[in-house]
Order: structure tokens, then sequence, then C-alpha cells
């Protein structure tokens, strides 16, 4: 398949664009078409089988399932659920007052509110399409140890009178689910498929295009300095220029391709981009209407250490 | 007359959503009053956790996701 998709970028490149082989441009060409393609098909599948895992687990299930589950258990299933849930900051509001009146405790609610925007399937898919299976693996396994560990920790500090008192108030009526038919799921895959692939590949392009850019023309060894294993600074600063960047994680992955290639520290890319994707400026602003600026804070920070970890952790095990 | 809600707090989903509503209902020539619920409260206590949200004669027919403008109008000739 790979095989295929290189000779094809080969075509487009030498025999269609006439390049010739070895030039930076005919080098920024080729990167471009191969990595488009092969994103875009990647992404289309793995958002089709994760749209029919979405049909079987809604809020109002994962509500039901994690309350009255106790410390550990009820993190970990709260933190697994978050996975294949689409998670838009708007939603942020109405998902935790309806998980917290409806009885599941502070840290498990988290715990949830973590992994939901943390891991999702497009940064997935993209890393498993440019960085391999190990990293997109270690993405998700270190998104979810975060999310257990945070709600945990925000659990422990028994935080519940930081939470605005109107919440406490909130009676939600519970929505009936419907069951779907087997024919509707697949259906509700295809549509999430073509949706969200095609939302997302705007940012792919113009990321694969910038990256491409920086992958013909900028010296092999450019980033090794700054951003490389050796300079403990550099993931501290990439989780902080992470934060304010929302939601471009389909045009960031392109570009971290190409300066992992180029010595960034690949612990520090993962970091950055779980900084881009796990926390935003909009989300701490809506999460305000529910809870206190003390909480905000120690969420804020425990994800911030969090990252920070974890980009140490990688660039140890890894660089 | 079909009553139509929006649920959604003002993202741009929620906008998206309003906007295919409105184009079905003129599509359809139907009579029907369509009615956008920005409260939070409100919101809330409908039991949607995640907008934007779209209630048919106080019926969810949709949640978290934006339905396009044919699958609005089978929802409404249903």
């Amino acid at each position: 398949m790979q095989d295929y998709l290189q000779l094809f970028a080969d075509w487009v490149t030498y025999t269609i664009f006439g390049l010739v082989q070895g030039n930076p441009l005919a080098s920024s060409v080729n990167f471009f078409v191969y990595d488009t393609i092969k994103v875009t098909l990647l992404l289309a599948v793995i958002v089709f089988a994760v749209g029919i895992v979405r049909t079987f687990i809604t809020p109002q299930k994962v509500k039901k399932w994690v309350a009255g589950r106790t410390e550990g258990a009820g993190n970990v299933l709260a933190a697994l659920l978050g996975i294949p849930t689409p998670f838009c900051s708007c939603s942020a509001v109405p998902l935790f007052i309806g998980f917290v009146e409806s009885g599941v405790p502070l840290g498990i609610t988290f715990s949830f509110l973590i992994a939901s925007p943390l891991i999702n399937e497009v940064a997935a898919a993209m890393l498993l399409a440019m960085f391999g299976w190990q990293i997109a693996l270690i993405y998700i396994v270190s998104g979810l140890v975060i999310a257990i560990v945070a709600g945990i920790i925000i659990g422990r500090l028994h935080m519940e009178g930081q939470v605005e008192d109107f919440v406490w108030k909130c009676r939600m009526h519970d929505q009936p689910d419907k069951t779907m038919t087997w024919k509707e799921r697949v259906d509700f895959g295809i549509s999430e498929s073509k949706a969200i692939t095609l939302k997302v590949l705007p940012y792919i392009i113009i990321g694969i295009a910038i990256g491409a850019v920086i992958h013909g023309y900028a010296p092999s060894d450019f980033l090794v300095t700054i951003a490389g294993p050796d300079n403990p600074l550099a993931v501290p600063v990439a989780v902080l220029l992470g934060i304010p960047l929302y939601s471009n994680a389909a045009g960031m992955i392109p570009i971290m391709e190409v300066l992992t290639a180029k010595g960034m520290a690949i612990g520090t890319a993962l970091a950055f981009m779980m900084a881009v994707i796990g926390l935003s400026l909009p989300e701490m602003v809506i999460l305000r209407k529910v809870i206190k600026i003390k909480l905000l804070a120690i969420f804020a920070v425990i994800l911030f250490v969090s990252f920070t970890l974890t980009g140490y952790l990688f660039n140890a095990i890894l660089g | 007359m079909t009553k139509i809600e929006v649920l959604g707090t003002g993202c741009a989903k929620c906008k998206r959503l309003f906007a295919n509503v409105e184009q079905a209902v003129k599509d359809l020539g139907l009579p029907a009053k369509v009615v956008k619920v920005e409260d939070l409260d409100a919101i809330v206590e409908s039991g949607v956790m995640m907008t934007p949200a779209l209630f048919i004669n106080g019926e969810i027919v949709a949640e978290g996701r934006v339905p396009d403008v044919n699958e609005i109008k089978s929802l409404l000739t249903e």
C-alpha cells in the first residue's frame, strides 16, 4: 500500500511536474503528495471506526456507567470512555453539570473531561500515519494515565466547595436513549468520517505544505540545539506555547513530524501536541462558569505539570 | 405548526445547525416555529449534555452533532 503511494508521489513529482530528483523543490512536492494522501486515507478509516463505537457510547450512558463507581476504577472507566467521546469546548458545561448532578464524583468527572479532548481519533490517526504505531500508542496510553492520575488528585483534594453553587441545584431530565440499528450505526460512521475528514483536511494540507517547505529547505539539524533532548527548558516552553493554540492538532502534527526530523526531541513534540489539544484558553473560560478560579488554576497546573513530565519521560526513553 | 428548538450556547456548530434548520424549513415550506435556546439553565434543564442539540415538537432528535439539511428535512417529514 505504502509502496504504491510512493510510486504515485514519485510519478506526480518527476513525471507530471517534471522536477529533477534531488532538488529541494522536488523533495518538498514528493513529501507533500505522499503525506497528504496517506494521512487522509488513514484518517477517514479511523474516524469511521470510531464513529461506529461512538453510537454505543452516549454521554447519557457514560454518566450512568460511572456514577457510583469508586476512586480508581471510576477514574479508569471515565478516562477510557472519554477516548471515543467527541469534545467541543462549548459542551464542557452541560457535560460537567450532567455528571456532577447525577452523583458522579468530581475526580471521576475530571478524568472524563481531561481524556475527552486530550485523546482524540484525529490526533491518533495522524500520529499513526506520520510517526508510526509506537508513538500513537504512547500518546494514547500517556493521555489515559494523565487523565486517571489528574482525576484522582483532584478527587483527593476535595474541591467540591470550588464548584459554583448553582451546579448542585441543577436537575436534569433523563433523555431516553434510542436503540440504533446496525445500518444506522454504519451510516453514522460514514457521515462522521466524511464530516470530520473534510473539516480537518484544510488544516492537514496547510500543515503538510508548511512541513514540506521545511522538509525541503531547512538544514537537517537546525533544531537540535533549541529543541533537542539536551535543552531541558524546551519541554516546559513547548507546553506553554501549546496552550493558547487551539484545536489545530490536524495542522500541527505534520509540522511536528518535520520538526522532529530536523532535531526536535520526540518527547518535546508530544508534550507540545498534548498542550495544544488537551488544554485551551477558550475551554478554561467556559469551565469558569461552573468551577471557581482556584479549582480552575489547579486543573491547569496539574495538566501543565503532567504534559511537561510526559515530555521529559519520553525524551529520556526515546531521545 | 411544528415547534423546532436548536439548543446551544452560541458556538460555531450551533449556528451551523440553526442555519441548516432554517434552510430545511424554507425548502419544505413548512409552517414551523424555530427557536434558538441559548440559555445555559434551559439547556441543562432539557437534559442535553452535548451541544448543539435539535428538538422537534419537544422530542430530541440529534445531540452533539450537526445534521445536514437533507437529514433535517427527513426528520421533519417523518
